[in-house]
């Protein structure tokens, strides 16, 4: 075999866009002694073929000659008198590699032969007088990731090694029978497993009373199923509250507060609620809509982009998973990070920079996504340093299924069979990893947890996977997701048993253990159960368009879950102990009602600074950035885009997408949460953001009445009697807000344990945050309503009372202050509000709606203005307020929950006046043709008085990356 | 002839198929989605069709370039049939990522000397986006040739792009000499009034605005532009601002177009 190496690099005169993106990251380091950087993409071949030949794949498959230039070996340092350093980053052998994936097969269609391994890297050129420590700080901050890539130095080092050594098969068993206490507690850490002392009790119990000692495997299949990550032991523990010194006592937290809402509702157009891999709803006679949204939080501290595109990636897969597998079309996205100014000295070690982690993110997502051909179409984005080292990463996908394949059925005798992608060593131990906290060390340690995804992988399968659903060719079907085949396997036959010959499964490079094959988190596996006379037809399938499927096993009826490698068993566990085996628990709670006040601001004249800041402010600011590099239109259905307005800039309350191309009906979803609230308490929060949620659906017009809700919690450690306070006042709250808006929550996940200790000992804890994402119903999307205004000489109108309540607000954040009057809620009159906003888009009478959230009326105003390129001339006269809201910035940026803002064509007036009766309501002003936002308060002095464009611009700039 | 049958070619990682066939049904096409590997067990199956489509999507994962990998299948084992099947004065369109192989391939501008499909001597591609990452946008496109069957000489159209990698460059000045002096561009980014511009009139930095390509023949065209998904009128990015909501969605007048040739001239 040769090896040959190919090196491409921009044609002088054409730019090099990633060159100049390195450049631009390298100046955000601080470091200027780089003055330009050359990118350069490497191939290494090992393949059969001649001299003549690798020219051919030169030039006619690797380079694009009309803009790159293409070298045949090792190039060195260019000429010229600046000095240059060279950077060379490969893949560590075993990360997933789809670009060399794509080149092989397209090797194979140039006839070249027998190819042994193609391997690809990035070489960079560092122009200037670069020391060694730049160059290393540039490596490691910019170029590489240590999870994943290995760099290497100057022309002289050679790439590491694509082979790894075959595996010796040899059967390890764990002697548990008698060890102590200390040395139960020794073993879970020595294997990861993060289980604590009661649980290693409860399976030296089981092992004693099998009489025989557990394999490897078999304490890692326990691990892996008992994890946190997989059965949310904390959310079902029964708790022991203690509120302000009254005992509250839950024999299962989330049973008896999510849960019990949606079945106290019963809705009838539920179908499938907690108990598939995503919440399953009725969109209408022939077709559910399911959502899922999950969080992938510690992969995407370390290594932003790969973690966040195996989320993304993974979340896709709950939808395909649910049912008999839905097709999926819609993308969600919420991410919560540190401010990305902030300065590199303040970054502990162990972290990535909040800027770095943000850009992985997106182009994680970005990239996964936009190659799934799946539109991203909602999101939000939350700063707060408290997400420093614990950056959270929600991802959600909403599927549309047929009516009749909303339910598994598989059945003994039927044969387990695994498509997609090969397993490797990716991705191990990401369920437990997922579930304990990180510390400074975890960058080294749990490197192996972070999964590498291939899009295209994914889209092969799941094109093939839609065509033998409607062949109805298997009876069951699950996505391999935390825990891996263990956990996908374990649970498809939890009821019937199930025997798995490891071997079987077909792998990405040799020299994986049994263990590592049960329990690698490696994308893009699904799992289905096929009945042996439909293996045939169901191959066929797969075979045409390239998508690898094995037989890995048989389902069997015999309630056991039978492991074993080339004949020899390796595992047996019981059904019932693995999935029923595990210890209940006993927690204390504690929540202390704080103690705060309000701060009192001088009142001042004007307050155009004060809204310049929180239009500027990350939180509140335009995501344009993000949005735009999302394809938010694929699939063709997209009806309330993410941004639209005059100039196609506004930012939408929710997304409208119309998934059937010959109905008119449309699916909307939205999300609300604001952890800003959850530090005066985290009732309050929860409650807000079902009710942003649900305003943002109700205002694009969405039936309210046919409206689902999802939860995500993400915490701290619940360990601590105050934080799993905090969790069981936001649970109370999931309860209370579901049942008066009659919105049943239809799946959810938790993410605990989100805290970093620093090296320095420093404990840092993300604030209480909670998702709330909403899937609701538009019956006929012509009809929607989108929040930029119209015409001028329309009235706008405020609907819904506004208070004195500036805790937790934006105002106060700009101000650092905290304040005490958190948002609460009138429950019953949030519930009219939002029918009667309804009623009125339904009858025509609304030109244009927005809800008022962050930033409050001035901001709401603000952004509908210039979304609309008109102005608003308002006055506070009108404004409904509370008898407590008296001072204009109260007024102004108050951020009252249930409030509406509605655009009106004058001859409505009467109508929309009506059927707004006995709610509080009020006229707050016009839309005028001047360019300009005008509010005068309740003693007619002009408190707010600027341009529009000066508004735009301050809330465009922050994040115009 | 009245029933005009379009393929609309599938392959790992296409993703705009199913809203590209409905377009095509939408304007009185019959349109089937197939999957490359078996009209490459089959080509002959290409003989009952009049029209192909490359859809837009990231084929195998625009890995090594965009549209690359997928350029190299077809070159590889379908470059004849397709040849022919220009030659027989059928249509073929590319979206997007279609595009990319188009222009990867050759068949447009289709100025290398063999007149054939081709790896080896390409004359323009499509490379980086200028702002250096995937956009998507909404554009207006001004016409620039009135020899190609797809497009309306005289209608500005708006549309969205999505892609990282849509910026037109050609090999040399007179490349770009030829495709502009002898109607080779078929569409130009303008904005509404009609005017070219820099970032974001012209999204990716395309050298002299090139938003399409089409051939010799005017019956092959690529575009960067989605006109299947602007097809309906909430489709457009401000559909709730404007007054007369009736009327052909501009991505239609492509697919009629394309569909009222072959009925004219088959």
């Amino acid at each position: 075999m040769k090896q040959w190496r190919f090196e491409i690099s921009s044609k002088k005169g054409f730019p090099d866009v990633h060159g100049a993106e390195v450049l631009e990251s390298i100046g955000q380091l601080n470091i200027s002694s780089v003055e330009d950087v050359i990118s350069e993409r490497v191939f290494l071949i090992e393949a059969d073929f001649e001299q003549d030949f690798a020219e051919r794949v030169g030039c006619e498959l690797l380079a694009d000659t009309v803009c790159q230039d293409w070298h045949l070996g090792k190039s060195g340092v260019p000429a010229g008198p600046m000095r240059a350093s060279l950077i060379e980053v490969h893949l560590k052998s075993g990360v997933t590699d789809p670009v060399a994936e794509s080149v092989k097969s397209a090797l194979a269609d140039m006839g070249a032969g027998k190819v042994a391994s193609v391997r690809t890297g990035r070489k960079y050129v560092l122009l200037g007088s670069v020391s060694d420590t730049e160059r290393e700080t540039i490596a490691r901050r910019v170029l590489a990731n240590d999870c994943i890539e290995d760099v290497i130095y100057g022309t002289d080092a050679e790439p590491p090694s694509p082979h790894t050594q075959p595996y010796q098969m040899e059967l390890t068993e764990i002697p548990i029978r008698d060890l102590s206490d200390e040395q139960l507690v020794e073993l879970s850490k020595k294997m990861d497993m993060f289980l604590n002392l009661k649980e290693m009790q409860t399976i030296q119990a089981e092992y004693k009373k099998l009489d025989r000692e557990p394999t490897d495997v078999e304490l890692e299949t326990l691990a892996q199923t008992w994890s946190e990550h997989c059965v949310h032991k904390t959310l079902k523990s029964s708790v022991d509250m203690d509120h302000d010194g009254e005992k509250v006592y839950f024999d299962n937290l989330i049973k008896e507060t999510v849960f019990k809402a949606t079945k106290d509702l019963n809705k009838d157009w539920c179908i499938s609620v907690f108990e598939d891999n995503a919440g399953v709803i009725e969109f209408d006679d022939e077709h559910a809509v399911c959502f899922k949204v999950e969080t992938h939080n510690h992969p995407s501290a370390l290594d932003p982009y790969g973690g966040a595109a195996t989320g993304i990636g993974g979340v896709i897969r709950d939808p395909m998973g649910t049912g008999m597998g839905a097709k999926p079309v819609a993308n969600t996205d919420i991410f919560c990070f540190a401010q990305p100014d902030m300065k590199l000295e303040d970054v502990p070690k162990g972290v990535l920079h909040p800027r770095r982690i943000m850009k992985g993110v997106v182009a994680g997502v970005r990239d996964y996504g936009n190659r799934m051909g799946i539109p991203t179409v909602n999101g939000a984005l939350y700063f707060d340093d408290r997400y420093l080292a614990n950056p959270l990463v929600f991802c959600g996908n909403v599927g549309l299924i047929p009516r009749e394949k909303c339910f598994k059925n598989a059945q003994a005798g039927n044969l387990v069979v695994v498509v997609g992608g090969r397993t490797g060593r990716d991705g191990i131990h990401g369920a437990t990893f997922s579930s304990g906290e990180m510390t400074h060390e975890h960058e080294d340690i749990f490197s192996h947890a972070v999964q590498i995804g291939n899009a295209i992988t994914e889209k092969k399968t799941l094109d093939t996977l839609l065509q033998t659903r409607d062949a109805n060719l298997y009876e069951s079907i699950t996505d391999c997701g935390a825990g891996g085949l263990s956990s996908a396997v374990g649970e498809m036959g939890e009821k019937l048993g199930v025997q798995v010959d490891l071997e079987k499964v077909p792998l990405k490079y040799a020299g994986l253990s049994y263990t590592e094959i049960w329990i690698s988190e490696a994308q893009e596996r699904m799992v289905i159960a096929v009945k042996p006379e439909n293996l045939d037809a169901i191959m066929d399938i797969f075979n045409a368009e390239d998508v690898e499927a094995t037989v890995i096993g048989t389902f069997t009826g015999d309630k056991k879950l039978t492991l074993r490698y080339e004949g020899t068993q390796v595992g047996q566990l019981d059904m019932d102990f693995l999935h029923e085996g595990i210890c209940k628990y006993d927690r204390e709670a504690k929540w202390e009602t704080k103690k705060l006040s309000e701060p009192v601001l001088e009142a001042k004249d004007n307050y155009n600074d004060d809204l310049l800041k929180i239009l500027g402010s990350y939180n509140v600011a335009s995501k344009e950035w993000v949005i735009r590099q999302y394809d938010h239109e694929v699939q063709g259905a997209s009806v309330v885009k993410p941004l639209m307005g005059a100039e196609n800039d506004g930012p939408m309350d929710a997304a409208v997408i119309r998934p059937k191309y010959d109905h008119d009906k449309g699916v909307a979803l939205s999300c609300g949460m604001n952890p800003c609230y959850g530090d005066i308490d985290p009732y309050w929060m929860v409650l807000a953001g079902i009710d942003e949620a649900v305003r943002n659906l109700v205002c694009v017009g969405a039936d309210p009445e046919r409206i689902a809700i999802l939860d995500n919690y993400c915490w701290g450690d619940c360990t601590r009697p105050e934080t799993l306070g905090a969790l069981v006042r936001a649970s109370q709250a999931c309860y209370d807000g579901a049942m008066a808006f009659g919105t049943p929550f239809i799946s959810g996940k938790d993410s605990l344990n989100n805290e970093f200790v620093c090296d320095d000992g420093t404990r840092i804890a993300i604030p209480y945050t909670l998702l709330i994402s909403a899937m609701g119903i538009v019956e006929d999307v012509n009809r929607c309503v989108t929040m930029d205004v119209k015409k001028a000489g329309n009235l706008v109108f405020a609907v819904g009372l506004t208070k004195n309540e500036l805790g937790g607000s934006h105002y106060y954040k700009i101000h650092n202050e905290l304040g005490a009057n958190v948002p609460k809620m009138d429950l019953e009159m949030s519930v009219e509000i939002s029918r009667r906003i309804a009623k009125a888009i339904e009858q025509g009478l609304v030109c244009s709606c927005h809800d008022c959230s962050e930033g409050g009326l001035a901001v709401a105003m603000a952004e509908m203005a210039f979304a609309g390129g008109l102005g608003i001339e308002a006055d506070l006269r009108g404004l409904a307020v509370g008898e407590d809201c008296v001072k204009a910035d109260a007024m102004l940026f108050s951020e009252s929950n249930s409030r509406y803002l509605i655009e009106v064509q004058p001859e409505n007036f009467d109508a929309f006046a009506r059927l707004m009766l006995n709610i509080p309501f009020g006229q707050v002003g016009e839309v005028i043709k001047d360019k300009k936002l005008l509010v005068h308060d309740a003693n007619q002095k002009t408190v707010i008085d600027a341009d529009l464009d000066t508004l735009k611009n301050a809330w465009q700039k922050p994040l115009a990356w | 002839m009245d029933n005009v049958k379009a393929i609309v070619l599938r392959a790992a990682g296409i993703n705009c198929d199913l809203e590209t066939q409905h377009a095509l049904e939408l304007a009185g096409a019959q349109a089937e989605r197939i999957h490359i590997n078996r009209v490459i067990d089959n080509p002959a199956m290409l003989d009952g069709f009049q029209i192909l489509v490359f859809p837009g999507g990231f084929s195998y994962g625009d890995d090594v370039a965009a549209g690359k990998v997928l350029a190299n299948q077809v070159v590889h084992h379908l470059s004849d049939i397709l040849h022919q099947f220009i030659e027989d004065g059928k249509l073929v369109l590319g979206i997007c990522n279609g595009f990319q192989v188009m222009i990867k391939t050759g068949i447009v501008p289709g100025l290398n000397g063999s007149g054939k499909l081709s790896l080896t001597d390409q004359k323009a591609t499509l490379t980086d986006n200028d702002c250096g990452k995937f956009e998507d946008r909404w554009v207006y496109l001004q016409p620039g040739t009135d020899r190609c069957v797809f497009i309306n000489p005289d209608q500005r159209i708006y549309l969205p792009i999505a892609h990282g990698e849509g910026k037109i460059v050609c090999d040399t000045d007179q490349t770009l000499e030829t495709i502009k002096n002898d109607g080779y561009v078929a569409f130009r980014y303008v904005d509404a009034d009609g005017n070219e511009g820099g970032f974001p009139v012209n999204p990716n930095g395309s050298q002299d605005s090139i938003a399409a390509l089409t051939d010799s023949t005017g019956r092959a065209m690529g575009l960067m532009p989605h006109p299947e998904r602007f097809v309906r009128w909430t489709q457009h990015p401000h559909w709730t601002r404007l007054k007369d909501r009736e009327g052909i969605a501009d991505g239609m007048a492509i697919f009629t177009n394309a569909v009222n040739y072959v009925k004219e001239n088959f």
